[in-house]
Formats: C-alpha cells, sequence, structure tokens
C-alpha cells in the first residue's frame, strides 16, 4: 500500500524530472560527449530515487542528489567497459563542482551547447528537431512524433543512431565561433519554434509539462539572443513567442469557452511581454534583413495593434502573409493569407485563395476546413459549410475548440 | 582521439597526379597541407594511395578466394589517400578537412577510429 512518504516522494521525483531533465542531460554530456549515456544514467537515477526518496526522505537538494547519483553510474559504468575512458577525470571533478551543498542555480546551463550539439551539420538533417526536443526538452518519441507527425517508431531509430554519431565522433560540446553559428542557427530555431508550438496547441492549459514547455521555448530563445544579439531571426523568433504567449489565457472564457483572437479582450493581454516583444522585433528591422520569424511576428505585432487602436489592420496582415509565402511557403501560411485577405476583400477571395492547395495536404489540416466552413457560410452555401465544419470538428483535438465549432455549425 | 581523413578524388584529379605542368600547383598544394599537420603537431600517418586501377579487391566466399581486378567500389570518385590525425573533437577534424586540398576538387571524408573495437581486433607488437 501507498503511504503518504511515498506519494509525496513520487511527486518530488516528477517534478525534479520534469523541471531538470534537460538541464542534468545536458550537464553530463558537456562533460563526456555521451547523449544517449547521460539519459541512461539520469533514468537510472530518477528510479532509484523512487525508492530511496520513500524510505531515506527527499533530499535536500534533489537535483544534486540525482546529478551525483547519475554521475556514479556514468563511472561504474566506464569502469565496467575497462576502455581508456577521457571522461572519468572529467567525471571525478563533478564531484567537487556540484556538490550537495551548492545552489543548483549557481551550476552553469549547458543546455545551449546540446542545442547546438544537436544541430550540428554531421547529423542527419531530418532528425535534428526530434533530437532537440528529446534531449534538451525532454519529450519522448510518441510526442515527437504527435507533434511532427511522423511514426514514434521511425523517430526512436533514427534518434538512437544520431546519438551514436554524437558519442562515436565526439562532436564538441561548445558555443560554435561565429562564422559556424549560421549553418546551425536555423534548425536550432526551427526546434524551439516547433517545441513552442506544441504547448501552444494545448490550450486548455491541463498538462502542466505541456506549459512549462512553452515557457522553456521562450527561455531558450532569450539565451540564445544573448549569445547571437546580431541574428534578426533570433530576435523574429523570441518576439514571436512573445506575443503568443502574452495571449495564451486570453484563449479561454471563464468559463473554459474557446475565444478566437478576434473576439478577445486586449484587456486579458499580457501588456509587458507584448512590450517586450515590440522592443526585440524593433531591434531585428533595424538589422535590415528580413526572415520567416519577423514576418511572423510582425504578424502577430499587428494583431497586438488592436489594444490601441480598436481594430485589425487586416490589410497589412494580407500584405505580410502574401511576403511570408514567398519566403516560406507553408500549408499553414497559406490557410492564414486565404483567410486575411478574406477580411479584406470579402469570402470569395479567400475561397479562390484556399482552392489552389493540393487538396492531399489539408485531408487532415483543421484550419483549412475551419476557413473554409467560414467562407461559405458567409455565402450562404449552407451545404458544403456543414459539410466543412463537421470535417473540421472531426480534425479538433480540443472539445472546446469542437465545442465553438459545433455551434457555430449550428446557427 | 584519433580520426581518419579519407581522401576522395575524381578520375582527373587522379590524372593531375602525372601531368607534369599541373602537378607542381598539386604536388605544392599537398606539400603545403602536410606541412601544416606537422607545425599544428597532429599528425599521426597517412600515405597517398596508388590509382583506383591498381587497386585489388580480395573477398573470401564459401572458403573460395575471390580476387577481382579494380577497387572496392566502382564509383565515379575513388579513395586516393589517407591520413590520421590526433585532435580533440569532430569540429577540430572538419576544418582539418576543409583545409585539405581534396576538400576543393574531390571530398573529404571524417571518421573517427574505432576505439572500442580496436582493442579487440589488434595485438601488441612484441618484436
Amino acid at each position: 500500500m501507498k503511504t503518504q512518504n511515498d506519494e509525496q516522494a513520487h511527486r518530488a521525483v516528477e517534478a525534479v524530472a520534469r523541471e531538470s531533465y534537460g538541464r542534468l542531460v545536458a550537464l553530463l554530456a558537456a562533460r563526456t560527449r555521451d547523449v544517449a549515456g547521460a539519459e541512461d544514467a539520469l533514468a537510472d537515477a530518477l528510479l532509484a530515487a523512487l525508492t530511496t526518496w520513500p524510505r531515506d526522505g527527499i533530499p535536500k537538494n534533489p537535483q544534486a542528489w540525482l546529478l551525483t547519483a547519475a554521475r556514479n553510474r556514468l563511472m561504474d559504468h566506464a569502469r565496467h567497459q575497462q576502455v581508456h575512458d577521457q571522461s572519468a577525470p572529467t567525471l571525478k571533478l563533478m564531484t567537487r563542482e556540484f556538490d550537495e551543498t551548492a545552489d543548483p542555480d549557481e551550476w552553469p546551463d549547458e543546455r545551449l551547447k546540446l542545442l547546438f550539439v544537436c544541430a550540428h551539420p554531421a547529423i542527419d538533417p531530418d532528425i535534428h528537431t526530434p533530437l532537440m526536443l528529446q534531449t534538451v526538452l525532454g519529450l519522448d518519441a510518441v510526442a515527437i512524433g504527435r507533434a511532427l507527425l511522423v511514426p514514434p517508431k521511425t523517430i526512436g531509430q533514427r534518434l538512437v543512431r544520431a546519438k551514436t554519431k554524437i558519442r562515436k565522433t565526439q562532436i564538441a560540446f561548445e558555443i560554435p565561433t561565429p562564422d559556424r553559428i549560421p549553418e546551425r542557427l536555423e534548425a536550432v530555431l526551427n526546434a524551439i519554434y516547433a517545441a513552442y508550438g506544441n504547448s501552444w496547441e494545448d490550450a486548455t492549459g491541463a498538462d502542466q509539462r505541456v506549459a512549462e514547455l512553452g515557457q522553456e521555448a521562450i527561455w531558450l530563445a532569450r539565451v540564445l539572443r544573448a549569445q547571437v544579439p546580431h541574428d534578426p531571426e533570433v530576435r523574429g523568433l523570441l518576439a514571436l513567442m512573445l506575443h503568443c504567449e502574452a495571449r495564451r489565457s486570453a484563449r479561454r472564457s471563464a468559463e473554459g469557452r474557446f475565444v478566437p483572437l478576434s473576439d478577445q479582450d486586449p484587456n486579458n493581454w499580457r501588456k509587458p511581454m507584448i512590450e517586450e516583444a515590440e522592443g526585440e522585433l524593433t531591434a531585428a528591422f533595424q538589422m535590415q534583413r528580413p526572415g520567416r520569424f519577423q514576418i511572423e511576428a510582425a504578424i502577430q505585432s499587428v494583431h497586438a495593434e488592436r489594444a490601441h487602436t480598436g481594430r485589425t489592420d487586416w490589410a497589412a496582415i494580407a500584405a505580410f502573409y502574401d511576403q511570408l509565402m514567398q519566403l516560406a511557403p507553408s500549408i499553414g501560411a497559406a490557410v492564414a493569407r486565404a483567410a486575411a485577405h478574406a477580411e479584406v476583400s470579402g469570402p470569395e477571395t479567400g475561397l479562390a485563395l484556399l482552392d489552389p492547395i493540393d487538396p492531399q495536404a489539408v485531408i487532415s489540416y483543421q484550419p483549412y476546413w475551419a476557413v473554409r466552413a467560414h467562407f461559405l457560410r458567409q455565402l450562404d452555401r449552407t451545404h458544403a459549410a456543414t459539410e466543412a465544419f463537421d470535417r473540421a470538428i472531426a480534425l479538433s483535438e480540443d472539445a472546446a475548440v469542437r465545442a465553438f465549432l459545433t455551434e457555430r455549425r449550428n446557427s | 582521439m584519433l580520426y581518419a581523413l579519407l581522401i576522395y578524388e575524381n578520375p582527373s584529379a587522379f590524372e593531375r597526379r602525372e601531368s607534369l605542368v599541373e602537378s607542381d600547383a598539386y604536388a605544392g598544394a599537398w606539400r603545403a597541407y602536410h606541412r601544416a599537420m606537422l607545425d599544428a603537431g597532429i599528425f599521426v600517418g597517412g600515405k597517398p594511395l596508388d590509382t583506383p586501377e591498381t587497386g585489388t579487391t580480395v573477398r573470401l566466399r564459401d572458403n573460395k578466394r575471390q580476387i577481382q581486378d579494380g577497387p572496392y567500389a566502382n564509383t565515379k570518385e575513388q579513395l586516393g589517400g589517407f591520413t590520421l590525425l590526433e585532435l580533440p573533437s569532430l569540429d577540430a577534424a572538419l576544418e582539418w578537412a576543409a583545409r585539405c586540398p581534396a576538400a576543393s576538387y574531390g571530398a573529404v571524408e571524417v571518421r573517427p577510429i574505432a576505439v572500442e573495437l580496436e582493442p579487440r581486433v589488434t595485438v601488441e607488437d612484441t618484436k
């Protein structure tokens, strides 16, 4: 039978795993250059905590406890293998560096280095984002598969291969020199954005880990900006995420109903975040090197303007989407562009922009069907509208969004 | 950490070894590269290989020796030489690979030495 002690200890293990997974993996791997080994050792340490903590009590410094346990595993392993392991002396040094009295907040944060290792050009580009999501942000293969629409099994095998390559070729755990940063930066930005997107989907905020993922993505972008202050896309991405984050809770009414952006009360937006976003975007634009994330942030900035002007400048938004489609075409941008132009020139224009999109690509893309249903409803094509609403409802994961669409369909 | 740079060259690069006029620039570039590696104190070993046609490939199948004229893979770009370097990371090895003359006209593959396998497949030289 589970005692109260057990439950407290389990919750403590869960919390420290959630908060510190990527940080601890990065700390260990930065010293051994072995990501898979670091993950295995940390998993062992978490298992040990589950049996030890209920018995002996939760340690004063849980992170240091886990780090010590994981480090001991790595040292045992090295001794067992009897290979001339170069990491043994560095692991020994860690004992002094991170003993249980030290404040974990003062430990170096190696996550950015780990991020750059995962984005290394020597690693299969298709696996860059999944690798970062798993090692730095602690997502499992199932969550990654869901976020990137690929089978978890395929992902799992390719992750193993990538980690083997990191270990065997001894990729350096360091922030690349300025001339080597550009070849990795795009992959790093894409992974941070994928992490944020994954957390944004979950509008209910029911899953705490998912909400924290959004915070972590923003934190990583801030650290990256400190390291690479002269790249406008880094600032663009940070501005984009801050604009979205400022509106996170405004997406739900007090009763838990879905509130679309155009119906949100700007008083529910978090002003300091919007101001920070605007500052980043201005700095980015001054560098005069436009890019995908800057344009997406600019679109969100126009939406945020409504707090001051009381109206949305759809013509400006439509123009930004035109530019985005030139620079970085995607299904999402194409659908959003149609919606923006429809606000300016009417639903016929919107439909005309939706029609050329490859039908195969939108079979299971919910926003396409929601936007299409909206246009058809405005044009009084009731039967076709109902069909499109039904598809959008069937493709919605979020119950509040389903309820919202059902209401529109029936109105 | 030991890295091998495997140097791949296309037929025209192999031909350049023969031509007198061009061989100065060709050989000069390689000599300069070799000097740079020696000066950096990272050069462990390495040799140029003769042209692919001089290669002979051996396989033992069903206890029978199969000897085949020519290199292992019949592709345009062929292994033309190898270099062994002692370096701290893949990143450092990639820097040296980029400096190799063949990087600009052929390709250079960087491979770590199989540290885990080596002690199982080699013995001490007791002579």
